[in-house]
Order: C-alpha cells, then sequence, then structure tokens
C-alpha cells in the first residue's frame, strides 16, 4: 500500500518524479473510463441523453461510451419505472455484466416505486433485487443529478481497497456477484424481494 | 352527422332483430352511446362502417368498463287507505342489479369526417359469462386495445386472432382493472401515509396499546 510519506511524495513529484501505488493508479483508470449500459425505462432516460450529450456531457468523466452489451459495461444506470415485468430483464443484464459492476437507481421510480409505488404493476425500488450503490431522487433529476452521482460513484470507486480484510466487495470471492432472477408468479414477483440484499426499512414510532 | 336516434333507426332497418339502446350521458360531456345486443353486434358494426352516410372507419379507442353488483333504491309514493282516510306512504324498493363488463368501443369517420359514435357491449355477468363478439375483423386497431381489455378486466373477446395478455405477463392471473381486485400485500413503509394507504400501513405497524388504545392498532406477524 502507499506508505510513502506525503511531504515526501511533495519534494519528489516538484524533482519531476511522480511516485503512487498500485491502488492509486488502478482506480484512477477504472474511475475515469466507467462504462454505461445503454438502456432506459422511461422518462428520466431522457434527462440521461440530456447528460450523455453536448450540454453536460458527461465525457467529462470519462462515462461517456454507452455500451449496447453488459458484457462491455461497468456502470447500469436505472432511469425510470421498473415494471414488474421488467424486473427480470434487469437482474438478468445486472447478472450478465462483469465484475467490478455498479449500480446507479435514478430517479423516484427506479429507487422506490415513485408516484406509482401503489401501482399493481410496479416494482417499489430496483434495490430489491440487485445492490444498488448511488440513490439519486427527483422526478425526473437534473442532468447535474446524474453527474454528481457519477462523481459520488467515481469517489467510491476511489477508495476502493484491493488488498486487505477491507478489500473491495468484488475481490473477495465469497461475495455474490449474481443475483436470484425473480419469476412470473400468479400475483406477484417470487420472491417479492431478495432478502439477502433488501432489507426494508422498519416502522417504529416514537 | 345524424342523431343517435336516426342512427339508432336506420341500424335497426337494416339489421332485423337488432337490440339498440340508446344510453343518455348527463356527465359534462354530454356524449350518449348506443348499447348494442352481442348477438348481432358483428352486423350492426358492419353495417356502421360501410353504410354510406355514417363511413364509420376508424376506431380509436376501446375500453373496459367494470359494474359491480349493485342495489338501486327507488322510493315511490303510493297511495294507501289507512283507517279510512287515503294517505300518500312513501314505498321504498329495493332492485338488485348483478354486476357485469362493458367494452365501450369509440369510432370516427376519417372518409365523412365526423364523430364519435359510442357503442357499448356487456357481458352477462363477471365470471365465466364475461364474453364478447370481437371487432378485431371489423376494425383492425381494435385488436391490441381488445387485448388490454382482456388482460386488465378478464372480457374474453370471440374470434379475436390473438388473446393474449399484452400488459402483465402470461403466468398472472389476476384483472387489475377490476373493482374488486386484491394487491399483493407488499407494503413497507410509507413517510406520509394517508387513507386507503393508511389503512395498509396500519396492518404493518407495531402495536402500540399503551398510546393508541381505541385506535385498534393490528399486525398481521
Amino acid at each position: 500500500m502507499s506508505q510513502i510519506d506525503e511531504k515526501l511524495r511533495t519534494e519528489l513529484q516538484r524533482q519531476g518524479v511522480w511516485v503512487t501505488s498500485m491502488q492509486d493508479l488502478y482506480n484512477w483508470g477504472r474511475k475515469n473510463s466507467i462504462w454505461p449500459l445503454q438502456f432506459g425505462l422511461a422518462c428520466c432516460a431522457i434527462e440521461m441523453i440530456a447528460t450523455a450529450a453536448s450540454r453536460y456531457d458527461i465525457a467529462r468523466f470519462g462515462g461517456e461510451v454507452f455500451r449496447p452489451s453488459p458484457r462491455q459495461a461497468d456502470l447500469m444506470i436505472v432511469a425510470g419505472t421498473v415494471t414488474k415485468k421488467m424486473a427480470p430483464q434487469i437482474v438478468r443484464l445486472y447478472n450478465q455484466m462483469a465484475d467490478p459492476k455498479y449500480v446507479i437507481a435514478m430517479g423516484a421510480c427506479a429507487i422506490s416505486g415513485g408516484p406509482f409505488k401503489q401501482g399493481y404493476n410496479v416494482l417499489k425500488g430496483i434495490d430489491r433485487y440487485i445492490p444498488v450503490d448511488v440513490f439519486i431522487p427527483g422526478c425526473p433529476p437534473r442532468p447535474e443529478a446524474l453527474l454528481h452521482a457519477f462523481m459520488e460513484l467515481q469517489r467510491k470507486i476511489d477508495g476502493q481497497k484491493l488488498t486487505g480484510t477491507d478489500k473491495a466487495e468484488f475481490l473477495k470471492p465469497e461475495q455474490p456477484s449474481e443475483f436470484p432472477v425473480p419469476k412470473f408468479g400468479e400475483h406477484d414477483l417470487e420472491p417479492p424481494a431478495n432478502r439477502d440484499v433488501f432489507q426494508p426499512p422498519k416502522l417504529e414510532r416514537v | 352527422m345524424e342523431s343517435l336516434e336516426q342512427i339508432k333507426a336506420r341500424t335497426e332497418a337494416a339489421v332485423p332483430d337488432a337490440k339498440i339502446d340508446i344510453l343518455p350521458n348527463s356527465s359534462p360531456s354530454q356524449q350518449p352511446s348506443l348499447l348494442i345486443d352481442n348477438e348481432h353486434a358483428l352486423a350492426v358494426a358492419h353495417f356502421l362502417r360501410d353504410d354510406p352516410a355514417l363511413r364509420l372507419d376508424f376506431c380509436s379507442n376501446v375500453t373496459g368498463v367494470d359494474w359491480l353488483d349493485r342495489v338501486v333504491k327507488k322510493t315511490v309514493k303510493v297511495k294507501t287507505v289507512v283507517d279510512g282516510i287515503e294517505k300518500e306512504v312513501d314505498q321504498t324498493t329495493e332492485e338488485k342489479i348483478p354486476g357485469y363488463l362493458e367494452a365501450v368501443y369509440h369510432l370516427y369517420s376519417m372518409a365523412q369526417k365526423h364523430g364519435p359514435v359510442i357503442i357499448r357491449m356487456r357481458t352477462a355477468d363477471r365470471a365465466a359469462g364475461a364474453r364478447l363478439p370481437s371487432f378485431t375483423a371489423i376494425w383492425r386497431s381494435a385488436e391490441f386495445q381488445e387485448r388490454e381489455i382482456f388482460d386488465l378486466y378478464g372480457i374474453r373477446f370471440d374470434g379475436h386472432p390473438d388473446l393474449r395478455r399484452i400488459l402483465m405477463w402470461d403466468e398472472f392471473e389476476d384483472h387489475p382493472m377490476r373493482k374488486d381486485y386484491v394487491q399483493p400485500d407488499d407494503f413497507e413503509w410509507e413517510p406520509t401515509p394517508h387513507d386507503e394507504v393508511l389503512a395498509r400501513a396500519k396492518q404493518h405497524y407495531t402495536p402500540r396499546p399503551e398510546l393508541d388504545g381505541a385506535e385498534k392498532i393490528t399486525t398481521q406477524q
């Protein structure tokens, strides 16, 4: 790990010698080329497209290469309402992505079901089936909010450790990188949530 | 365009034995509709489409309506003789109307540039008898919308070329737009519950009898 003294590092940099650690270099590379999976589900996708276009330009952060294949994507931006009919496909796409992979749940629908929460065909948040790294509220969130989430994700990637007991989740072989795809049931998805991933907030009244 | 009474009269002349009723609509839209009987529905629809004066060649919208069993109370003043004196007494009669499902078609004419003419059909009941003839053969645009009605209301359309669910998955068994549809109880947490949501939320609250007392909050665990 980078045990080098900060003062020495600064002094060396002044002399034209750049000292870094493998971890910093690796994470620096990863966080500046996050390739999102190219799919949108509802109106949030329009904001995502705006974020990718010239005015907001997610390319400034290295995220402009939207890939049409989950095999080549690092980031899944769940942009919009996830219907129960669509949820198994989302989980399947997530399973097909290669590690390390990250998820941004964009907008009120993707994080909780939003205005359609009580609807019969709307999933109450994609975090019921897959782990989510960054949640963005808003209906829809502005492109700035998506950029902010993207920067939060970069910060998270930058802080991930490659070795040691507190190393990143995706480096631990016992951590699952695939999650069970829910089945179409007679009345609802089965199971309605993956209890290993999702624990509902407890109802406590004071 | 002709008035609905004229359309009804001409249709009944063209399709013998067809039973057509005009359903008034007292809402702000003021759009009365024609209730047609299921047996002659196809012949009536053919007439409406092919009649040179009507030419209703465009079916813009098909939707369903669910009518539950209901009781209509009617109060009639009846003259009766009580103790030798004639009095007016209110007499209340209850009429039970069994539930049914309805399909509503909005028809326009591209050729004549008029419309809409609204036609309705009613099923016999809300269970096994929920069948209607399909108009897909007459107006192709009805195909997906009849599938949607089948999906959400459970009306089976006889003669439909491809009657499958369109919005919900095939394994799904309920019909969510029916008024007696019960959602799966996957309630978790609501920041500001009210009305029906509050009633559902209370099922999941931990009981606090010392505070709520009379509120009688129950749990399902």
